[in-house]
């Protein structure tokens, strides 16, 4: 009885937060997604809210704006995620193999970008990215390159750009970490076998890290799918990223510039939907390659 | 390794190097510059390190150093209060047993996935019910809330907190509750570091929630203050070298922390995805 006292002491802070800040505000967020502001002719009178059914569901997913918006954060999670992960294996990989130079440092510098806020990473590379300030323009110009970074092809790329920058020395360090737990005696076996360095990296390494890998893939992608802060500060200075590029800025747009609660909620709801289904199939789809 | 093999692994590890740092570098660079000196990429003239930090302390009537203060407070005091949350609830979901307790975990582990922007809209509503929008608690409050911190805190107490301690206070007559502060808390100690450290970064790069909460530019973190100037620099260039200085100021307390505090952050990051 006593235990059961203190476990409920322990667990309340976080179960009043889990209710407050995430569990009412889900609810909240479905339960808009049926209603819609109700105003009585003229404007006059005190507004009413009303139950419209699945009218803001049909209006979101008819709209091609937010259409458009999945469709570039998908474009973006197919661009971003596998650079990622490729990118931060091959590090952690050539970090591990025991010829590597000055290993500590080079962790320590490519983590460090991690420790840059978001807002700031793109703040950089908003100015590396813009003509007059960015020494990289500059040196494609003096080379007579004409180099734009916020043109419409090249601004999904740029996206992914800084959010590689960011987190790529994040992820080194996770799968480095999984490395070193790889048994030594499977990789003497394998070099008794006679595989190379690099055989042994991508055929022994590699598979045995698989978890390390779904974990950081699944991570990458949740992250991924609520693509805000880069493209909301490079609209300050690029007409391509409109106010609905992505669907977290479709959903600040509808609610906070609009004011249109339901089309917010149902897009929020959509946005939800389409996280779990995804993040759903993606540890479907590696369990069963795994077994 | 052949000469070559050898040669290749280290030209691409120095490649990376360079991308992650160089961006930096610039920012340590155009941090001394003017705004002439920006503007025509002169990378050594125009020197004005000193009139820089000046302008950006004075700026709008002295905005940027008490949005640092506010961040300050945010990041440090939110972040310490939620790892003692986090890590009580996880070492209660590690050492007791209730119904249902997998599935309310498969709750916790649930919220993970749930994006800020979806809680935002019903998040501003309760707190404009509540009157609290546009005050330091609309942002506090929700950024105490890590249900990724109560998984790794459960981890933290299997591995650090052995049942036989627990077993020895409580027929040595300690309450459950006297037994986790005196006893088990203090196991849990790099942990709670570890969560700390993770929470300060969440927080101090907190922009979302600010930017629908806050209307007040008084209560700004320094992440939407920058923002907000860098739109206003689109306008008057002179805004340029202080936003960069700006951005220099807000990278050194997290560089601070990791450099301080690094073999934690180590371990909570093996734990989190080894599992």
């Amino acid at each position: 009885m006593k235990g059961k006292l203190a476990c409920a002491v322990l667990m309340a802070p976080f179960f009043l937060l889990l209710v407050t800040v995430f569990l009412i505000p889900t609810g909240t967020a479905v339960w808009l997604s049926f209603f819609a502001a109700d105003q009585p002719g003229l404007g006059f009178g005190p507004e009413s809210t009303v139950f419209v059914g699945l009218r803001s569901y049909g209006a979101v997913l008819s709209d091609p704006t937010f259409l458009g918006s999945l469709l570039t954060v998908v474009l973006y999670c197919l661009l971003y995620i596998p650079l990622m992960v490729a990118g931060a294996l091959t590090l952690a990989l050539l970090l591990d193999s025991g010829v590597a130079k000055l290993r500590s440092w080079a962790q320590m510098s490519l983590y460090l970008p991690h420790a840059v806020p978001g807002i700031i990473a793109a703040l950089i590379w908003l100015y590396l990215y813009t003509p007059g300030l960015s020494p990289i323009i500059d040196l494609f110009a003096k080379a007579d390159v004409q180099i734009s970074f916020l043109g419409i092809d090249t601004v999904l790329p740029s996206i992914v750009n800084i959010a590689l920058w960011s987190n790529l020395g994040y992820n080194m360090v996770i799968f480095y970490a999984a490395l070193q737990a790889v048994p030594r005696e499977v990789l003497e076996a394998s070099v008794v076998d006679g595989a190379g360095p690099v055989k042994q990296a991508l055929r022994i390494k590699a598979p045995l890290v698989r978890g390390a890998i779904v974990t950081v893939g699944i991570f990458t992608l949740i992250w991924a799918l609520q693509l805000f802060t880069e493209p909301v500060l490079l609209s300050q200075s690029t007409p391509m990223i409109s106010a609905r590029f992505s669907p977290s800025m479709y959903i600040y747009d509808a609610a906070f510039t609009r004011n249109n609660y339901g089309l917010a909620a149902a897009a929020s709801v959509v946005l939800l939907a389409f996280t779990v289904a995804l993040s759903y199939g993606v540890t479907r789809w590696t369990n069963r390659k795994a077994a | 390794m052949t000469l070559l093999g050898r040669t290749t692994v280290n030209v691409v590890i120095g490649v990376s190097v360079l991308y992650t740092l160089l961006p930096v570098m610039w920012l340590v660079l155009a941090a001394t510059k003017n705004v002439d000196a920006l503007f025509n990429s002169d990378l050594f003239g125009g020197f004005s390190l000193v009139e820089n930090v000046k302008n950006l302390f004075a700026m709008d009537k002295g905005l940027y150093p008490r949005w640092y203060l506010n961040s300050l407070l945010y990041a440090v005091v939110g972040a310490g209060v939620s790892a003692f949350i986090s890590i009580a609830a996880g070492y209660a979901f590690d050492k007791y047993a209730f119904r249902h307790k997998e599935k309310l975990f498969g709750l916790v582990l649930a919220a993970v996935m749930v994006p800020q922007t979806v809680l935002a809209l019903p998040l501003y509503l309760m707190a404009s019910e509540a009157g609290l929008v546009n005050t330091f608690w609309a942002v506090f409050i929700p950024a105490l809330f890590n249900p990724f911190g109560v998984y790794l805190g459960r981890i933290f107490s299997q591995g650090y907190v052995p049942d036989e301690v627990l077993e020895a206070a409580r027929i040595d007559g300690a309450s459950d509750l006297a037994t986790y502060f005196r006893v088990a808390f203090r196991m849990l100690g790099p942990g709670v570091v570890t969560l700390f450290l993770f929470q300060l970064t969440t927080i101090w790069n907190n922009f979302f929630l600010p930017m629908v909460m806050l209307s007040d530019q008084k209560l700004y973190p320094v992440s939407l203050g920058l923002y907000q100037w860098n739109s206003s620099a689109t306008v008057s260039p002179e805004y340029y070298p202080v936003v960069i200085m700006g951005s220099l100021f807000a990278v050194l307390p997290l560089i601070l922390a990791f450099m301080l505090l690094q073999r934690f952050w180590k371990a909570g990051m093996t734990a989190g995805a080894v599992k």
